[in-house]
Parts: C-alpha cells; structure tokens; sequence
C-alpha cells in the first residue's frame, strides 16, 4: 500500500498551465454584459478640505454616465453603517467619499463612471475641484516627538505590543564588555501585486451583487461590502479565484471596491473599476521606521543585554503595528532587556501587511546589530549566533514546538562555503571586487487560523473540496489538493479543491503564512470525519466485510476502503456511494488551533540567510552573487511551491537591501516615484544564484499536519545577511535601506 | 486619455504638411515615450500622424563619405544588432543595449530616442509645478529629490537630466542628424541638437516647429578598435544611468591621437568637454590622465543635495571606463565592468 504519497512531492502548479497561457481570468476580466467602467479621481493635495466640484463638464462628455463625490453621497442610505474589516488596526476607518476632508495625498474623491474606460479616465481630467489646503506632516524623523505606543484593539491579539522590560537593562548594558549602540532606518515600500486592484461588481437586482474582487479574502471583504451597503451577507458573493499577487495589500478591503459596489448600486448596472498603476501607491504600504538598537554582551559573546527601540509611522486615523521589538528576546536569551514599540501618526494612508510585516524590518536591525558585535568581539557571527542559541523561546520562557534553526545554520553554513570566510573586511578580492561574506538569521510566526472546509465524495468516487480561501498565488490549491488526496488515497486528479469564493465555508484572509495549516488543518478534519461516514455506510451494506471495523482499522488507497489487516478485502468509494443511492456523502468541519495544548509553547519558523556580495571597488556597485537560505518550517507539504515561495523572499530580500524605496516628497506630501520604472525592485540582471534548503523539522505539537507555513520566513533574514555581506566586502555599515551604490565609494 | 485623429503618412512631406495644419498634432513612430506621457496627462494629442509607414525612416545603409546613415524610424534593437553597427561602431550598439528593456527596444526608433523626455519625478505628475511641463510654475527637484538630477549645466528653472544611452554615443561619435521641415531640410550636429535648460527648460532641442527627424548619420570614423560605455544606475537593467560614460579613443601604442569623452545622466543633454578632450591628445592613456581629464570635464559640477555624489562617482566612472576601452573586451552585456 502506498500511502500519503503525494505530501512531499515536488507537484507543479495544478493552475499554472491556465496561467500561463492566459486562460486564468482576474478581477478585471470577467466578461460581463451592458459594463459601465469606472475611473477614480485621486487627491492632488495632502490635506485639507474639497470646497467645491465642479463635474459638469465632465458629465457632457459622450459617454460619462455620472461622477460620484462625496457631494451627492447623501441619497445614499449606507454611510452610517458599519465599515470595519477583519484586519482593521485600532482606529476609525477610512471611508471612502465620506465627507469633504482630505487625509491624505492620493485619496479617492470621486469617482467618474462612463461607458468605457478611457473615457473615464479622460473625464476624470475635465473635473474642477476648489481646495482648502492645510499644512501636513509626512516626515516620520522630523515627527518623533509625536511617538506613542500604539492604541490597543482586535488585532493587537495578531500583534502583540513588546513584552515588559526584564532585568536592569541600563545598568547591564552600560556595563557590558562589549556593546553596540546603532540605529537603523528604511523607507515606505508598496506592495505593488503584478494585478492592478480590481474589481466587476455585476448588479443581479434584489439587492445581490456578484463581486468578482481582487483579495486575500473572499469572507472579509462579503461582509465589509454587506455592512456598509446594508444588504444580507448572502446576497453579496465575493469571488476570487485568481490573484496575481498581493503579498499583504489584499487583507483589507480597498477602496475601488467600495467604490464599485457603490456605483453598481447607485446606477443598477455592472461596473468595473481599475486603479492605475499610480493609484497603487495610494494606499497600504509598509511604514517606515525607525529602529534604535543596544545590544551588550560579555567578553565571550553571551548577551547580556538586549535594546530595541522602534519608531513607525502609521496614519492620523488607524494604529497600525507591525511587531518590530519583539523579535530579539524570542531568538536570544538576556537577563536584561528593554523593548519599545512607538507610533508616529502622520498625514499618510494607513500602513498595512506587508510580506513578513514587522520581522523583516526588526530582524535587518537585529542581525546587522549581531554582526558588528561579532566583529567587535572577533568572534565569528556564526559562532556568536550559537554561542547564544536558545531551544526554548527566553522572550516567553516556553520551549518551542520545534525549533531546527541550528540545522538551519549548519547545513547552509556547509552549502555555503562559511567556513572560507575572511573575517577581515576588504580582505577578499575578484579583480576590482571586493568579495564579501554575510550571515543573518530569521524568525517569524506559525500561525493557524480556524477554517471550515465540505468534503464529498461524489457518485464517480472523486472527492470535493470547498473552502473559502484564496490562492494568491502561493499554491494552495496544488498543497491543498495533495493534503486531500492522501487523506482518502486518492490520485491528484480525483480530487476538486474548490476556493476563492465566498459563499463556500470559512476562511479567514489568506496572510500571516497561515493558511496551509488553517485550510489544511481543517482538511485533515473534514476527511477524518468523511472516512467515518464512508465506514459507516460501508457497514450497513448486506454482508459487509467492514460491519464490525473500527476507523483504525481501514485504511484508503487507489480510490477504494480497504481492511488494514487484510488489504484484498475492500470497496470501492463509488460502490459506497451507489449504495447511497448516488447521493453524495459530505460533511462540514471545523479545523482549529489547540489553544489550550499550545498556551504551553511557542511557535514560530526559523531560517538562516548566507549571501555573498561583490562591490566594485571603485564604483560601488553591489552584485548580490550568491545566497543560500535554510529554513525550518515543519512539514513541507509540497517542496517546489514551497521552494518558490522561499526564493521568492529571497528576490524580494535583495530588493529591500538595494532596491525598493517609496520616496516621498515632504515638501509636497506625497510619493513621487509612483511607477514601476522609477520604484525599482530587482530584474533578472540582479538576480543570480539562490539555493533553499527545508531542514528536517518534525513537528507532532503544532498542528494535525505538522506544517508552519513558509510565506514570508525567506524574506526575514535576508536584508541583514546582504547588508553584513556588504560590511564585509567594503568596511562599510550601511544603516539605511536601501543601501545606494554610491554609499559606498 | 482624450480622443483624438490618426493619420499615416507615407512620405516626410505629407507628414510635414499634416502636422502644419492641424494643431496640436503629434507624429508617432514607437510611441514608447508618446504613449506613457498621455496616459499620465502630460501631454495630449489632438491628433496623430503614424509616421510608421514612411520608407525614407526606415532604411540604414552605409555612405559613401564610408558613414553610416540610421532611419529615424528604424528600430532601436535593429540598430544595436546591424552587422555594420556591431562591427563598426560598437560604442552605440553597447550604449543602445545598456538602455530600456528589451521590449522598449524593439519598439523604439531612432528618432523617438533623441525625443525621449526627461524622467524627472516631477516632470512626470502633472499635480506638482514643473518649469518643464508648465513654464514659470517652478521646480521642486532643487528642493526636493534629486538624487537623478543634473551635476552640469542646469540652470536655476531646471535641474532635469536627458535620459538616453544611444544619444551618449551618439555624440561621442559626431553623429549628424538630418531634418525635414516646412522650411526645407537641414543638418544639425549632433553637439547642437539638444539644448540647455536655460530659462527655457520647456525645450529639450533646438527642432523647429514641425520639422522631422528623418535620418542619423554617423561618419566614417567607429573607433571599434578603443571603446567602452559605463552604465551605472541603482539595479543592474532596465534604470536610467545616474551616471554614464562614452569613451571612444584613437591610439598610437600607448599614446592617445584623439579621445572622445561623453557622460550620460548628469546634464540636459549628453555632456562633453573639448577642453578635456584636447587635454588627453598626446597623453598617455592610462588612469592618471584619465583622472586629470576627468577633473577638467567635472570642473563646474554643482550638486543639488541628493546628487552632490554623482561627481565623485563621474569622475570615478571616466577613469574606469577610459580603462576599459583599452580592452574592450573586458565589457559584459550592459556595460557592467568586469573583473
């Protein structure tokens, strides 16, 4: 019997042949009948008041059916209703068109619907607005005194504020042999998903809608439009069975597709509305920040005391955290430590998610702070990191699920080629390359978040999955599919994971490299409870072998029940389902974390990054050659998606370190590189060799399938490690990302 | 994007007499640069003249003064990979290749390239002043950012680089450009095409109204055997240079007869220095000269705050570059210097 046999497979995209050849439709391109197009007017000013709008010339362009502002909201019943999310952060949230005040530079204040979209767009030009502007502050620096902790609310249970001071952190610190004292800093960066923000809204009348809508959350985004609008949750179907990308951006509902289903509504008709690339830059991003570091240790290298304080720009009206300061304490043990997280608000949109949120920001100030101690203390930063290696979480005094980050550092150490390093700085040399050596490790979060999932078995013995989760793009169709079919043998083919739509049973969003073990988890369930079934009906046939079998005591295999003690007697599914009459035999379930067993432990992935850099002596010019990440996340269910997903990180990790910045003007209060050719992130001349090894970590605690979820974990230790690289190729530490060329000559 | 007329012209004097009478009319060839400034409202055409369609643009074909003649309509990536370009004049088929994507190449022309406008951030949103875009609003690059901005020749109106790689060894090379105009045809060096800022930034070149570009010519002299251009930019493809260099030179043993030195990214048109340039005739070629040379070229560079590095690294870039051509080979595709 060949059990489980497709978990752990390296099983190509079941979609990516619809993909790739174009066939895979997104939010924008549903064909749909009588499509109004909508533009959105963005902002041109950072703050103030919209005095006047003047839209009559817009409207006497052929084709314009109407523009939508906050002057003609008021026949529009809704605006008073509910308009939080799943994700919402502390505050009050931004309601698009709501009144004449602007927040922000790039906020929708209205919306020109026509009968196609250039004409749209063109309209948009022909509107006249009178503003009042006000003076507004977007420089999180120049802002520090304006830092707070960040206001307590739903989400603060996803991201918890940093632990209490231990120790005396002062006292040890002042006196550490060795201490570095340093402070890190980088700029805005956008999501910026391949996919525009869409969405086709098709008005069915009744109050339904049918949204085809691009997210991370089919459920989320249901009930947002189902509260505001005042319509029933099961008149308004979300569907997004195709993401091109997200990374973060989708978790929230965004504003195109309020104002679509607004319109819809508003006019009775279907209507799309797609922002521009421009307008990508006009909402969620990753906030910069500001991170002070003091880090102490004895003359051997054991820390005695960790500092880190971070300062984050968030909006004038949410509290967004990303947890940055709490990162250090769950790697290394220190009896003093002091932790800060800070809240600068400024006239900006508010942040939000972005791929590994909080741990990549930290973990660059925490591994760069690690290397120059070990270069102070002349010890090897490999070394330092075991010298200081924790099995347990000293951050919470728990031990850790699983933790396999020294076979992380071992095994990428080797593939690497550490142990050739120069520790000298400038010392290793190609022609007129510097070569330069670096390491940094990461960590981030295994959530699980509950999930239903409906599983069948059809009358032609194949199993049916329905789950309300997305698949941007990470493989969850292709992981979900395999988890399935090793739950009741059958072959890939024989199973149908059906996603991206609301009306199936609950998802929460698909982030916080959660979903694997949500979805999948509650897969797990749902076949559990699905074989019982099968046994049971199995056992009321005449003359059933399996009238007396216990569930331990079948096992499924090649889409028939077998007798695990004697595999020659079995049934097949489809003759169970016959003796059903046909009819289907479904359950629903519930997956869950086991709060209770893992209040006990600490959860969390773990990786090591090892880059090499060469930086041309003269020019500066840095060429990331070379980089190996190790990660441990548990199970790998699927080891090519997964492999993606890491080296994907990896790429976007390169990009944090030398490429991608939102550069805002202060003087004007707004981004000015707002496109894809001046927002640089790596191209295919950047890129070179990535390797990704998954350590063998067995994970029986955390979850039915052991899994953790390898989304975001890539990305975590890569800027440091790169940043190192660079110090020890050049000398120089750049405390600032990105790290320009011309920093370093 | 506003609605607007297409027309195609098949010969330079019907595309002349269209755009004459139709204001607000532009001629489209690639439409790489056209196309973006429209979609961002920066520009907006009332009508097109699809100059695609012209035989006379489209030919390149070798002289007989032994130069080279590009249609304007000819393809930027058809140009870079012409047998005669490689072979011959393999300064502008590496600085065409440094440029854009492949994509952009393939469908940019000649003579769009030398159109390109500036990618000045502020240039390019039409919610911000720019003395480029909208004369006496202001520049907030000097204030603002500008780390992309010019070290040379700008003026207090504006701070805006060109953007172009072929146009870097186009004027390297003493290239020719040859117009048609209602006024007639003329010829234009290639020194003398594009302009300063001045207090007339709105004006990238000294084209007159509604005359056309229709053919580069190059002369006769490639310098194939000595030759480098040095792209550098924040990621490795697909940025416009911070800085660039074009270095052609003509030795004899280790003495250089004539050195051509042409830096892209610093200035409003591609920058050159004939005081530098006769400062290396004779010299021997090799970094000291190349660094002394380079000080003369970089002797009135002014940063703006976020630029103040691109002189030490011009500097830097000439010396290397000036190496490189020593040994052209030492080149990898995209100008990256090599080991």
């Amino acid at each position: 019997m060949d059990l489980n046999k497709t978990v752990g497979q390296p099983i190509s995209r079941l979609e990516g042949k619809l993909k790739v050849t174009g066939v895979a439709k997104y939010a924008a391109e549903y064909e749909v009948d009588d499509l109004l197009h909508g533009y959105v007017v963005s902002s041109p000013i950072t703050k103030g008041k919209i005095l006047n709008i003047d839209i009559s010339k817009a409207l006497r362009i052929p084709g314009v059916k109407d523009v939508l502002s906050h002057e003609n909201r008021t026949k529009l019943a809704w605006f008073d209703l509910q308009y939080t999310d799943m994700d919402a952060p502390p505050g009050t949230v931004f309601k698009p068109l709501y009144d004449e005040n602007i927040l922000y530079n790039g906020q929708p204040i209205a919306l020109v619907v026509a009968e196609d979209f250039e004409t749209a767009r063109y309209a948009s030009t022909q509107i006249i607005f009178e503003f009042q502007q006000e003076t507004f502050e977007t420089n999180l620096r120049n802002n520090l005194d304006k830092a707070r902790p960040a206001k307590k609310g739903f989400a603060t249970a996803l991201k918890p504020p940093p632990p209490p001071p231990t120790g005396d952190f002062e006292n040890a610190f002042e006196n550490a042999a060795c201490k570095v004292e340093a402070e890190f800093q980088h700029g805005t960066e956008h999501h910026n998903p391949i996919e525009l923000f869409a969405t086709t809204t098709v008005y069915e009348g009744k109050g339904k809608l049918t949204i085809y809508d691009k997210t991370q959350g089919t459920i989320n985004n249901q009930l947002y439009v189902a509260n505001i609008f005042g319509l029933h949750y099961k008149d308004v179907r979300v569907l997004a069975p195709f993401v091109g990308g997200a990374f973060g951006s989708g978790l929230r509902p965004q504003y195109q597709l309020f104002l679509c289903v607004m319109a819809a509504l508003h006019l009775k008709r279907n209507v799309r509305v797609v922002l521009d690339r421009k307008q990508m830059f006009s909402f969620s991003h990753r906030p910069p920040a500001i991170q002070k570091m003091r880090f102490g240790s004895d003359i051997n290298g054991k820390i005695t005391a960790l500092g880190h304080s971070a300062f984050a720009e968030t909006s004038n009206f949410e509290d967004y955290t990303e947890p940055t300061a709490n990162w250090s304490h769950k790697l290394y043990p220190s009896p003093n430590t002091l932790f800060e997280h800070n809240l600068v608000p400024l006239d900006v949109y508010t942040p939000m998610d972005m791929r590994a949120p909080g741990g990549s920001t930290a973990l660059h100030a925490i591994e760069c702070t690690m290397d120059e101690l070990a270069h102070q203390l002349k010890i090897d930063p490999l070394e330092l990191r075991l010298i200081n290696y924790s099995e347990m979480d000293p951050s919470s005094k728990k031990p850790y699920t699983s933790k396999a980050l020294r076979a992380c550092y071992l095994e990428a150490a080797e593939k690497f080629g550490w142990s050739n390093r120069n520790p000298e700085p400038r010392a290793m040399k190609r022609g007129n390359k510097l070569v330069g050596f670096g390491m940094a490790t990461g960590i981030w979060d295994a959530f699980q978040f509950p999930a239903r999932v409906e599983a069948m078995i059809t009358k032609d013995g194949r199993m049916v999955l329905n789950n309300a989760t997305t698949d941007i793009g990470t493989g969850t169709l292709t992981v979900m599919t395999q988890i399935a079919a090793d739950e009741l043998g059958l072959s890939l083919e024989e199973v149908d994971f059906q996603y991206g739509d609301s009306k199936k049973p609950f998802s929460m969003f698909q982030g916080g490299s959660a979903i694997t073990s949500s979805t999948g988890v509650a897969i797990v369930v749902a076949a559990k409870a699905l074989r019982k079934k099968l046994l049971r009906k199995a056992a009321e046939m005449d003359a059933s072998p399996f009238k007396k079998a216990k569930e331990d005591e079948v096992i499924f295999s090649a889409g028939k029940m077998h007798l695990k003690d004697q595999p020659e007697v079995f049934i097949s599914l489809k003759e169970i389902i016959a003796s059903n009459k046909g009819k289907a035999i479904k359950t629903t379930n519930l997956g869950k974390p086991h709060m209770l067993k893992l209040r006990k432990y600490s959860l969390a992935t773990h990786s090591a990054s090892f880059v090499e850099v060469e930086v041309d002596q003269d020019l500066g010019t840095v060429t990331v050659t070379r980089a190996v990440t190790a990660v441990a996340a548990g199970k790998i269910i699927n080891p090519k998606t997964a492999k993606s997903q890491i080296s994907g990180s990896m790429v976007w990790g390169i990009s944090k370190a030398l490429h991608e910045e939102t550069i805002m003007d202060d003087h004007l209060g707004k981004y000015i590189n707002a496109n894809l050719g001046e927002y640089h992130i790596p191209v295919h001349a950047d890129i070179n060799q990535l390797d990704v090894i998954f350590a063998d970590e067995k994970d029986d605690l955390i979850n039915e399938i052991g899994t953790k979820g390898v989304g975001e974990i890539g990305l975590v230790g890569m800027p440091a490690a790169i940043s190192n690289a660079i110090f020890n190729a050049t000398g120089k530490r750049i405390y600032k990302l990105p790290i320009h060329f011309d920093e370093l000559i | 994007m506003n609605n607007f007329e297409y027309q195609q012209a098949t010969t330079s004097v019907e595309a002349i007499n269209l755009i004459e009478n139709h204001d607000g009319s532009r001629f489209l060839a690639g439409g790489t640069n056209l196309i973006d400034l429209w979609k961002y409202n920066i520009t907006n055409p009332t009508e097109l003249i699809d100059i695609n369609r012209i035989a006379e643009l489209s030919e390149i074909r070798e002289l007989e003064n032994g130069g080279l003649r590009l249609g304007a309509g000819f393809k930027n990536a058809d140009t870079a990979y012409h047998p005669v370009v490689e072979q011959k004049y393999p300064l502008l088929s590496k600085a065409i290749l440094a440029g854009a994507s492949a994509q952009i190449r393939n469908m940019a022309s000649n003579g769009g390239n030398l159109l390109q406008r500036t990618r000045c951030y502020y240039f390019y949103d039409p919610e911000v002043p720019c003395n480029k875009r909208v004369p006496g609003s202001g520049c907030p690059a000097k204030e603002g950012y500008n780390r992309i901005h010019a070290i040379l020749g700008a003026s207090e109106h504006c701070i805006a680089v060109f953007p172009s790689d072929m146009c870097v060894a186009l004027t390297a090379l003493d290239a020719v450009v040859n117009v048609a105009g209602p006024e007639g045809n003329r010829s234009i060096n290639f020194a003398d095409f594009h302009r300063l800022p001045d207090d007339r930034p709105d004006l990238d070149n000294n084209l007159k109204p509604h005359e056309l570009i229709v053919s580069i010519d190059l002369p006769e002299k490639g310098f194939a055997a000595n030759y480098s251009y040095l792209k550098l930019r924040d990621r490795h493809s697909y940025a416009f240079a911070l800085v660039s260099v074009a270095t052609a030179l003509e030795l004899d043993g280790d003495t250089i007869k004539e050195a051509r030195i042409a830096l892209g990214g610093v200035a409003h048109k591609p920058w050159r220095s004939a005081e530098a340039e006769d400062f290396l005739r004779g010299k021997i070629a090799n970094a000291e000269s190349f660094a002394l040379a380079a000080d003369i070229i970089l002797s009135g560079a002014t940063g703006y705050g976020h630029n103040d590095f691109k002189i030490k690294l011009a500097k830097r870039a000439i010396v290397r570059n000036g190496l490189m051509a020593l040994n052209p080979e030492s080149q990898l595709p995209g100008a990256q210097p090599s080991a």
